[in-house]
C-alpha cells in the first residue's frame, strides 16, 4: 500500500522544483490564454508552440538550456507572424501553414543530429513532450522572472485588449495603437508558450494555454473571473498531473512514472468537459428589488 | 430652420460669423481617396449643436468612409474637419481617450457569446477601456455605469453576458457605452442595420430622447431614411461621392438627388414614406 500523497514527496527537490515551475506555467497560461480565446487566436498559440519547438531542439543540438530556444524562436515567429499577418487577412494561414511544416521539419533535423551528437534518445521526448520533473534549479529563475514579465504585461493591457477584441475601430477611435498593442500580446503569448513547452512539451502547450482559459469562459461573466479561474484550473491541472505522475511510479509498467503532460491534458480535457454539464447560462432579467442597492435611502 | 441650412456650401461662410459656437462639427471640402479611387470629393456640411442628423446613402456610397474620417481613423486627401472650431486632433487626441467629445458606434460588431464582459462591463470600457491596467470598481462608476444603462433601457440585461443579447439589445448597450465618456457628437454607423422593426423603432425613440435631453448631436448613417424621417433635423445624403444636405423635404426631391447621382431617380412619398427610386 503506499498514500497518493506520499510523505516523501514535498521532500523531493525536483518535485519541489516541478511544483514550482508547474504553478507559474500554469499561471501564465491561464491568464494569458484568456485573450487568446477572446481575440480568437488560439491557432497562433499553436503556431508558435511548433515554432517554438524547432527552437528548443535547436538549442538541444547546441546544447544550450532549451527554454532559451523555446523562447527566442517563440518570439521571433510572434514578429514575424504580426508582420505577416496585419498586412493581409487573406493568406495568412496558407503563410501560417507552410511556416509551421517547416518548423517542425527543422526540429526532426536538429533533434536527429543531436541524438547522434549525444546519443541521449530523450530530448526529442522533451522537446516535444515536456519534462518537468527534469528542470534543473539554475532556470527556475528565469522562468519565473519570464513568467511574471509575461502576466504583468497582459494584465497591463488587459482593458485595451478588452475594448480591441469588442472593436478594433472603437479602441482606435480612443487613441488606442492596436497594433501595438496586439504586437505586444504575441509576444507575451511566445513567453508563456515556452513556458509551457518547458513543461509540458512544446507540441502539448497549446492545451494548458487554451483549455483552461476556455473552460473559464463558460463558467465566468467577467475578464477578472475568466482569468483568475483560468488560473486557477490550469494550476490545478498541473500541480495533480504531477502528484499522479510522481505516484504512477507504482503504476504499470513498474519503476517506470507516466510523463506529467499525459496527466495534465487529461486533466484540462476532464475540466473542459466538466464545464459542459452546467446548465445553459442565459440570464433571466435581475428582480427589480436587486437594483434599489444603487438608489438614494 | 434658418436660411443657411437651405445654403449648405455658398452659407457657409454668413452661418460662421453669425452662429458659429452653434456648429459642432464641420466639414470643408474633405475627399478621400481609397486604393487610388476617389471615393469622396469635396464634402462639406455642418452639424449643430443638440440636431439629429442622418447620414443617408445607398450600400456602399462611402458613409462609412465619412465616418471615419471624422473619428480620425481615416486620412482624407484634402478638405478639414473641425470640431467646435477647432481642426479635430488625430486619432482621439493621442492616446487620451475621448477628448475630441466624439462618441462612437461602430457597425455591426459579431461578439462571441464566450466574450467575458456583461452589459455593465462593455459600458464600463467606454469610461476609460484605453487606460492600462484594470479598473477599480468603486461606487461612483457603478453609478455611472447604471445611469447610462438607464438612459437607454438597458438595466434589465446589467449582468448578462452582451454576447448572450439580441441585436437590439447589443445596439443599446453599444450607444450607453459611446454615451458615458458625455460626449457632444455621437456617430453610429448603419446601428438600425439587422435590427427587427420594433428593436429599429425603439433604437430610434432612445437616440431621439438622448438629442433632446442630453444635448447632444447625433449623426447616424443609415441605407434606409424613413424610420429616422420623424426624428431626422438635418439629412446628409451621400451618393456618387458627393453629398447634399438640408432638411429632408429639401434634400430628397427628385431634382436634387438626379443632380446628386448623376443620373435620373424618382422620388415618390406614400403615406408619409420615401422611396428613392432609380428612373430610366
Amino acid at each position: 500500500m503506499h498514500y497518493l500523497l506520499e510523505p516523501g514527496l514535498l521532500a523531493s527537490g525536483p518535485v519541489r522544483t516541478a511544483l514550482l515551475t508547474g504553478a507559474v506555467v500554469a499561471i501564465a497560461s491561464g491568464v494569458i490564454g484568456v485573450f487568446a480565446v477572446t481575440r480568437g487566436q488560439s491557432f497562433a498559440g499553436h503556431s508558435l508552440a511548433d515554432v517554438a519547438a524547432a527552437g528548443g531542439a535547436g538549442a538541444f543540438l547546441a546544447g544550450l538550456n532549451q527554454f532559451w530556444g523555446f523562447l527566442a524562436a517563440g518570439i521571433a515567429a510572434a514578429g514575424l507572424m504580426e508582420a505577416a499577418g496585419v498586412q493581409r487577412r487573406r493568406g495568412r494561414d496558407v503563410a501560417t501553414g507552410v511556416v509551421l511544416g517547416a518548423a517542425l521539419g527543422a526540429a526532426a533535423l536538429f533533434l536527429y543530429l543531436g541524438t547522434l551528437r549525444t546519443a541521449t534518445t530523450g530530448a526529442a521526448f522533451t522537446v516535444l513532450f515536456g519534462s518537468i520533473f527534469v528542470i534543473g534549479p539554475g532556470t527556475v529563475p528565469a522562468l519565473v522572472a519570464s513568467g511574471a514579465v509575461a502576466v504583468i504585461a497582459v494584465c497591463l493591457l488587459a482593458r485595451v485588449l478588452l475594448l480591441a477584441s469588442l472593436s478594433p475601430d472603437l479602441a482606435r477611435a480612443r487613441g488606442v495603437n492596436v497594433r501595438l498593442v496586439g504586437a505586444l500580446y504575441l509576444i507575451a503569448l511566445a513567453i508563456s508558450v515556452s513556458l509551457a513547452a518547458v513543461a509540458i512539451g512544446a507540441v502539448l502547450s497549446t492545451a494548458l494555454l487554451i483549455g483552461p482559459a476556455a473552460t473559464a469562459l463558460r463558467v465566468t461573466r467577467t475578464p477578472v473571473r475568466a482569468m483568475a479561474g483560468a488560473a486557477a484550473i490550469g494550476l490545478a491541472a498541473t500541480w495533480l498531473g504531477i502528484v499522479l505522475a510522481y505516484d504512477s511510479y507504482y503504476w504499470p509498467p513498474r519503476g517506470h512514472g507516466w510523463p506529467v503532460s499525459f496527466f495534465v491534458v487529461a486533466l484540462v480535457l476532464a475540466g473542459y468537459l466538466l464545464s459542459y454539464a452546467r446548465r445553459p447560462r442565459r440570464l433571466a432579467p435581475r428582480s427589480p428589488h436587486e437594483g434599489a442597492e444603487c438608489s438614494p435611502a | 430652420m434658418t436660411q443657411e441650412v437651405t445654403r449648405p456650401v455658398s452659407g457657409q461662410r454668413a452661418t460662421r460669423q453669425t452662429a458659429e459656437r452653434a456648429e459642432l462639427l464641420e466639414l470643408r471640402g474633405i475627399g478621400v481617396r481609397l486604393g487610388g479611387r476617389q471615393v469622396l470629393g469635396d464634402v462639406t456640411f455642418a452639424i449643430r449643436k443638440g440636431e439629429f442628423a442622418g447620414l443617408i446613402g445607398p450600400n456602399g456610397a462611402g458613409k462609412t468612409t465619412l465616418l471615419r474620417v471624422i473619428l480620425g481613423l481615416q486620412e482624407p486627401s484634402g478638405g478639414q474637419v473641425l470640431v467646435h472650431g477647432e481642426p479635430r486632433e488625430k486619432r482621439g487626441g493621442r492616446g487620451k481617450g475621448n477628448k475630441s467629445g466624439i462618441g462612437y458606434v461602430p457597425q455591426k460588431l459579431v461578439i462571441d457569446p464566450d466574450m467575458p464582459l456583461r452589459a455593465r462591463d462593455v459600458v464600463s470600457l467606454g469610461l476609460d477601456g484605453h487606460r492600462l491596467g484594470f479598473a477599480f470598481p468603486s461606487r461612483q462608476r457603478r453609478e455611472l455605469v447604471d445611469k447610462a444603462l438607464r438612459d437607454v433601457g438597458a438595466e434589465k440585461y446589467a449582468d448578462a453576458r452582451v454576447g448572450e443579447l439580441s441585436g437590439g439589445e447589443q445596439q443599446r448597450v453599444l450607444i450607453a457605452h459611446a454615451l458615458i465618456s458625455r460626449p457632444r457628437l455621437l456617430l453610429l454607423d448603419e446601428p438600425l442595420a439587422n435590427l427587427d422593426l420594433k428593436s429599429e423603432q425603439e433604437i430610434v425613440a432612445v437616440l431621439g430622447r438622448l438629442v433632446r435631453e442630453h444635448e447632444i448631436s447625433v449623426l447616424l448613417s443609415a441605407h434606409d431614411m424613413n424610420p429616422l424621417l420623424r426624428v431626422m433635423d438635418r439629412i446628409v445624403y451621400v451618393a456618387n461621392g458627393k453629398v447634399a444636405t438640408g432638411s429632408t423635404d429639401e434634400v430628397v426631391t427628385s431634382e436634387g438627388l438626379t443632380r446628386l447621382y448623376g443620373h435620373h431617380v424618382d422620388v415618390v412619398r406614400v403615406r408619409g414614406r420615401v422611396l428613392v427610386v432609380a428612373g430610366e
